[in-house]
C-alpha cells in the first residue's frame, strides 16, 4: 500500500466511508448550513446529523461555528491542504521531468558543439 | 568547450513552479539552461522525448511512444509499470498547433469527459529557455480529477506515489 506522510488521510478515508457524509460534504461545497438544516435535508435526528458532523469535524473537513443556538458548519481546512498536497505532487512529477531534461539539452549542445557550426546553416 | 565528465550532474538546477491560475487552468514554469530549438528538439524527437518524460526514478516504463509532431498529427504512449505488460496504460491525443521552436499546442483524449488541451510554449532568453506549460480543462470538475490523481495517471501506479510521497515528505518537512 501506499505509504502517506500524512496520517490524517486515515481519519478522512473513514470520515468518507459513509454515504451521508459525503452527502454533508457535497451540501457544504454548494453553501454553508445548520445543523438542523443538514438534518432536515438528510431525513435524520439532530443527534444523528451532530454525530455525522462530529467525525468530519474530526477529519478536518468540516469546521462548525456556534453563532447565537445555530450551528453552522463549512467545508474546513483540510480541503486547502489536500490541494497543496496535490500541486506539490504535481510539481514534483514535472521538477522530474525537468531533471531528466536538463541531462538531454546537456547532451544535444555538447553535440552541437562537437560537430561546429556546420548544423547552425 | 571545456566539457567535463558525462557522469556529472548540472551544476544549477532551476525552479519548477506549479500555479492553479484558474478553476480550469494549471501553469507549470521551469528556465531550461539551453536554447529553445534544442528544448524543442528534445521536446518533438521521440527517442528524445522518451528519455526525460518518464523519469528512471519513477519505477514506470515508456512502452511506446509514437509522436507525428504537426499540426493534426496524432501521439500515443504506452506505459508499463515494471515488466508486467498487464499494467500498460496508454496516453493519446493530437496536435493542433506545431510552431517550431517556440510552441506546441496538443489534446489529451485518453480521459472519460475529456481532458486538457496543453500549450507548452519556449521562451528563449540569452541562451536559455523559459519553458511555460499550460493546461486548460473542460471543466473545474475535469481539473480536480484529473490533475488531482496527477496528471491523469491512474491510482495504480503506486510506485510512482510511493516515491513523489516520500520526496515530498523529506523535502517538505522540516
Amino acid at each position: 500500500m501506499v505509504q502517506y506522510a500524512n496520517a490524517g488521510l486515515d481519519a478522512s478515508f473513514a470520515a468518507l466511508s459513509d454515504a451521508t457524509r459525503r452527502g454533508v460534504l457535497e451540501q457544504l461545497g454548494d453553501a454553508d448550513a445548520s445543523i438542523t438544516a443538514l438534518a432536515e435535508k438528510f431525513h435524520m435526528t439532530l443527534t444523528g446529523m451532530r454525530k455525522h458532523v462530529g467525525i468530519l469535524e474530526q477529519a478536518g473537513l468540516v469546521t462548525t461555528e456556534k453563532v447565537g443556538r445555530v450551528r453552522t458548519c463549512k467545508l474546513g481546512p483540510r480541503r486547502l491542504e489536500d490541494e497543496t498536497a496535490w500541486i506539490e505532487r504535481y510539481r514534483k512529477l514535472w521538477e522530474l521531468r525537468f531533471d531528466e531534461l536538463d541531462k538531454v539539452v546537456e547532451e544535444l549542445k555538447r553535440k552541437e558543439n562537437v560537430s561546429g557550426r556546420k548544423k547552425r546553416e | 568547450m571545456d566539457e567535463k565528465r558525462e557522469s556529472e550532474p548540472t551544476p544549477m538546477k532551476n525552479r519548477t513552479t506549479v500555479e492553479r491560475k484558474s478553476d480550469r487552468e494549471l501553469v507549470v514554469t521551469r528556465t531550461v539552461n539551453g536554447p529553445a530549438r534544442i528544448v524543442f528538439q528534445a521536446w518533438t524527437t521521440p527517442e528524445l522525448f522518451k528519455r526525460w518524460w518518464v523519469p528512471k526514478s519513477m519505477g514506470v516504463s515508456l512502452l511506446s511512444c509514437e509522436m507525428d509532431v504537426r499540426a493534426g498529427g496524432k501521439y500515443r504512449l504506452v506505459f508499463g509499470v515494471g515488466d508486467d505488460a498487464s499494467n500498460a496504460m496508454e496516453f493519446f491525443g493530437r496536435y493542433i498547433e506545431v510552431t517550431p521552436p517556440s510552441r506546441i499546442v496538443w489534446t489529451n483524449e485518453e480521459g472519460e469527459g475529456g481532458g486538457p488541451v496543453t500549450t507548452v510554449t519556449f521562451e528563449e532568453k540569452g541562451g536559455q529557455t523559459l519553458v511555460v506549460i499550460h493546461d486548460l480543462y473542460p471543466s473545474k470538475e475535469a481539473l480536480d480529477a484529473g490533475a488531482g490523481s496527477m496528471d491523469g495517471m491512474p491510482e495504480t501506479l503506486e510506485q510512482l506515489d510511493e516515491l513523489i510521497v516520500s520526496l515530498v515528505a523529506s523535502a517538505g518537512r522540516s
